[in-house]
């Protein structure tokens, strides 16, 4: 392997990872730094699966080089938990039983953290649409929009 | 020990209650590993070559300059792979490798393993095939007309008399029913004939196929997979390459949806084969393209109903024929069809054909209820018709022929008790039914069935000396079992929930399982735990009265608890499962209960749905606005997975009605191998989907109950093609109602 010496910021951590220069960011995130959460279910930006934040934007990791997060800022489901408590989003989830299989289910944590980040009271409609890249085969989205809206809420009692 | 069971009325504690999931925290934080999140030391990637043609005959494939190029470490061909001419695995084997012909376009015709994915691709480049290309078919219906390109030669259609000497795509022909069709269409004042068809669609679970294998020249070997059956790929794997069952160790990774796709073997035993070739662990992961074209999508149909009835709304006779296409190689998805088509119904004159018809196209897998979601759109789609017709209610109709417990069912069996009838007076009385329509919007309903299955099961529950519970699965846990199993187990011991942790067992460490398929993880799983826990329950019994030092004869475990009975024993305080493990050291060891089942007496299923959508007519878009489910679960262990089931079912089926459809070009390739150009729901196309839990609960369960999964997918196409079919003003007949068709159907209508 020819690979390119990459400098980036993990959930906080500096990491540093080589890769090819034609290796996507999300291969190298779970095969050189060990972030498996990250999930590949279509390799074309189709199903969200792969979403993480780069600098503080949605993108899916399967349409970024991993060369070109050089210097960036990433975030994936690994760095949503504060230490011992889990992310109101991660335990609405659970509690809403809005997982059945739970292979989409990092990149919806992320897609609807950086959503909750910018709108701390989301309609339905805007959860449905600011959701609308990530798919999910199981659960039909109703759970998941029904444990977007009680985390909402969660993090809007949190701030008072 | 014998275990009972029938259903016996108890009232639950923890069973039916809202707990939350033992692998939420994993599953939520991305520390779950599903079937490519696994590595081992000098791993290689493994990849295939795959056909770029529908049908072909393979002249020659040079490996060599793939094999020289560095990091490259093994490459195989069918030549590599044993031999099963003849065999009752060739079918099998030859899908996941083709030997003389390619049958499909994605069809393998080669694999490497090599370092990395970069010499990998390479690799693959360097193999050089040489295609004589074939005439290909691609349509279940033109691969039925004389002169079609036969995909199997050898093939002669079974079931049809006399036996046929000419080769035919007509793999089989399969017939059910009983009574005089010809008699009942005579009594019938208005008989409705109309065909109908529905194309190829794709389970669409968002994780690849994904496998880690590992086989040592000692041949033994592991298989890290994806799968809703690790004990079939172990002996299909197994026997495919010639190892011994005992030394193949296949262990269920998280599995990230099935849906019926994943049970069957695809890139495993390849996988096997190349780490054998290479001595290295290989892991390989499908594309989405790979699992669009080459893995088992389910089968498109083409039909023709007919149904007669009465003025006041009786039925007197219903047939049906249904062309299945089972992709290249066959399989009973035309005899699934015809047994469901009238399942619903109590009829007194009544036929249904099956077809099971090969193409060019990728094999079939079941996909939820397999088979019964098309011929219910069929017969569904004309019962609304005849109701019309007649100027009755369609719920009406629907409940004047419903099946009850002791209807002949149309597949051959009387029915027991049974949900048909309750779900559809739940449709008729549910609020959704009242609500007013608005401009361009329809309403429509539909019923559902499907079998369920139960099948071999085996459970293993141990007792820590804390009194904790560990209890291991071996049916795969695809949306929440394990929550489901662990009440259960709970309920049975009589301790808390939280003092239960399930997990699925690899192939070495419990008896076989079947394949979690045909809705039967909670049914037959939750049946083997019961037995398990009351097996478990005798040991505690056995312990206490050694701590007691009295006959087991006078305790009873009660409330997690042994409880000294009679009088003489009044003063004794009871003994509670953690008292009794902390002693197990002192009493005889540690303390199990295990079971193994056939489970038996799968409860039948069915469900109601109602649907209302708007249709736009200027662009033929449709946009559901509402929609319920509502189905017998028998007896529902954790409602919200229940409900999950309902919804995703029902989500699934929404996508296959409106917009989901693999598209064949003239070349017979797939031209939409991708999530882009294949578009199930997303968010934002769908509503909240209300669900009803009905409870009429399986005689053949201690607990009453029957498998939910599947039978959610049966009514959408139906309901939704009502629904359509009423918001546009004309009828819908071909799945998916896409835009396109729905202006056409609009335009026809008007022309």
């Amino acid at each position: 392997m020819t690979g390119v010496l990459v400098d980036t910021t993990v959930n906080g951590d500096a990491v540093q990872f080589a890769c090819p220069t034609d290796e996507t960011l999300l291969d190298s995130l779970r095969d050189r730094v060990g972030l498996t959460g990250v999930k590949e279910g279509c390799g074309t930006g189709d199903c969200g699966a792969c979403s993480i934040t780069l600098d503080g934007q949605l993108v899916c990791s399967c349409l970024v080089l991993g060369v070109e997060a050089n210097g960036s800022e990433i975030g994936t489901v690994e760095g949503l938990a504060d230490s011992e408590s889990l992310h109101p989003l991660q335990e609405q989830f659970i509690n809403h039983a809005a997982l059945q299989c739970g292979i989409c289910t990092p990149g919806f944590l992320v897609a609807a953290k950086a959503l909750l980040d910018k709108n701390k009271d989301p309609s339905e409609e805007q959860i449905r649409y600011a959701l609308a890249g990530n798919l999910c085969r199981c659960t039909g989205y109703d759970k998941i929009v029904r444990a977007v809206q009680a985390a909402a809420k969660d993090l809007r009692k949190k701030k008072k | 020990m014998t275990h009972d069971q029938s259903f016996t009325n108890q009232k639950f504690k923890v069973v039916g209650t809202r707990v939350n999931r033992p692998d939420g925290v994993d599953k939520v934080t991305g520390r779950a590993k599903y079937g490519a999140d696994a590595t081992a030391p000098g791993q290689l990637v493994g990849l295939f070559l795959r056909s770029p043609h529908a049908h072909a005959r393979i002249k020659k494939i040079d490996t060599s300059k793939a094999e020289k190029l560095k990091g490259v470490k093994a490459v195989i061909t069918s030549a590599d792979l044993p031999d099963h001419t003849n065999g009752a695995l060739l079918d099998k084997l030859t899908n996941c490798m083709a030997r003389d012909r390619v049958l499909y376009d994605g069809h393998a015709v080669a694999a490497v393993a090599a370092i990395d994915r970069q010499t990998a691709k390479k690799a693959l480049k360097l193999i050089k095939v040489s295609y004589e290309v074939l005439p290909h078919v691609t349509d279940v219906d033109e691969a039925m007309k004389p002169g079609a390109p036969i995909v199997q030669p050898g093939t002669k259609t079974r079931g049809v008399d006399p036996k046929p000497t000419k080769d035919s795509n007509v793999a089989g022909v399969s017939t059910f029913g009983h009574g005089d069709l010809d008699a009942g269409f005579k009594e019938a004042d208005v008989i409705i004939e109309k065909s109908y068809k529905t194309e190829q669609t794709h389970q669409g679970y968002i994780e690849p196929h994904a496998c880690l294998a590992s086989v040592g020249p000692d041949g033994s070997g592991e298989l890290w997979v994806t799968t809703q059956g690790h004990y079939t790929y172990r002996t299909d794997c197994a026997a495919l390459l010639g190892m011994d069952l005992a030394k193949l160790k296949v262990t269920s990774s998280e599995i990230g949806g099935g849906f019926g796709g994943k049970t069957h073997v695809w890139i495993e035993p390849i996988a096997l084969a190349l780490s054998r070739k290479a001595n290295r662990p290989v892991k390989a992961v499908m594309t989405r393209e790979e699992v669009f074209k080459a893995s088992g999508p389910t089968c498109s149909t083409s039909m023709d109903i007919k149904i007669g009835v009465k003025k006041d709304g009786t039925i007197t006779a219903g047939s049906a024929h249904i062309r299945y296409q089972d992709g290249a190689f066959p399989f009973i998805w035309g005899q699934l069809g015809a047994m469901t088509a009238f399942a619903c119904y109590d009829l007194k004159n009544v036929q249904a054909v099956g077809y099971d018809v090969l193409v060019n196209r990728p094999k079939v897998a079941a996909y939820r209820a397999p088979s019964a979601p098309m011929a219910a759109f069929g017969v569904e789609s004309t019962m609304d018709l005849l109701a019309e017709a007649i100027g009755m209610d369609p719920v009406e109709l629907r409940i004047k022929n419903a099946a009850k417990e002791g209807t002949k069912a149309s597949y051959g069996p009387t029915y027991g008790p049974i949900g048909i009838g309750p779900t559809l007076e739940a449709a008729k009385n549910h609020p959704h039914m009242k609500t007013k329509l608005k401009k361009n919007q329809g309403r429509g309903m539909a019923c559902g069935f499907w079998f369920n299955f139960g099948g071999q099961t085996c459970t293993d529950i141990n007792i820590g000396s804390d009194g904790t519970v560990n209890l291991s699965l071996g049916t795969v846990d695809v949306g929440g079992s394990r929550a489901s199993m662990s009440l259960i187990c709970a309920e049975e011991l009589g301790i808390p929930y939280e003092q239960v942790k399930a997990n699925v067992a690899d192939t070495s460490s419990l008896g076989h399982n079947d394949t979690t398929e045909g809705s039967r993880g909670t049914f037959s799983s939750g049946m083997a735990t019961i037995f398990a826990a009351r097996e478990a329950i005798e040991e505690l019994k056995n312990r206490a009265a050694q701590m007691w030092d009295i006959p087991v004869e006078e305790i009873e475990w009660i409330d997690g608890e042994a409880r000294a009975v009679g009088q003489q024993h009044d003063n004794l305080p009871p003994l509670t499962l953690k008292e009794i493990a902390a002693k197990a050291a002192g009493t005889g060891g540690p303390i199990a209960g295990h079971n193994e089942v056939v489970a038996d007496g799968a409860g039948v299923s069915f469900a109601s749905h109602i649907c209302d959508v708007e249709v736009d007519p200027e662009t033929g878009g449709t946009k559901v606005v509402r929609y319920t489910v509502i189905q017998d679960a028998g007896k529902a262990i954790h409602p919200d997975y229940v409900e999950g089931q309902f919804q995703g079912g029902a989500a699934q089926g929404i996508g296959w009605a409106l917009n989901e459809e693999y598209i064949y070009g003239e070349d017979g390739t797939l031209q939409n191998a991708g999530f882009l150009d294949y578009r199930i729901p997303v968010c934002s196309d769908l509503p909240f989907i209300d669900t009803q839990i009905l409870e009429i609960p399986n005689p053949n369960h201690p607990y009453g109950i029957r498998g939910v999964g599947e039978t959610s997918i049966v009514p959408p196409l139906a309901a939704i093609g009502n629904a359509v079919s009423n918001a546009a003003g004309v009828r819908m007949t071909h799945v998916p109602m896409s835009p396109p068709r729905i202006l056409k159907a609009i335009e026809d209508a008007g022309a």
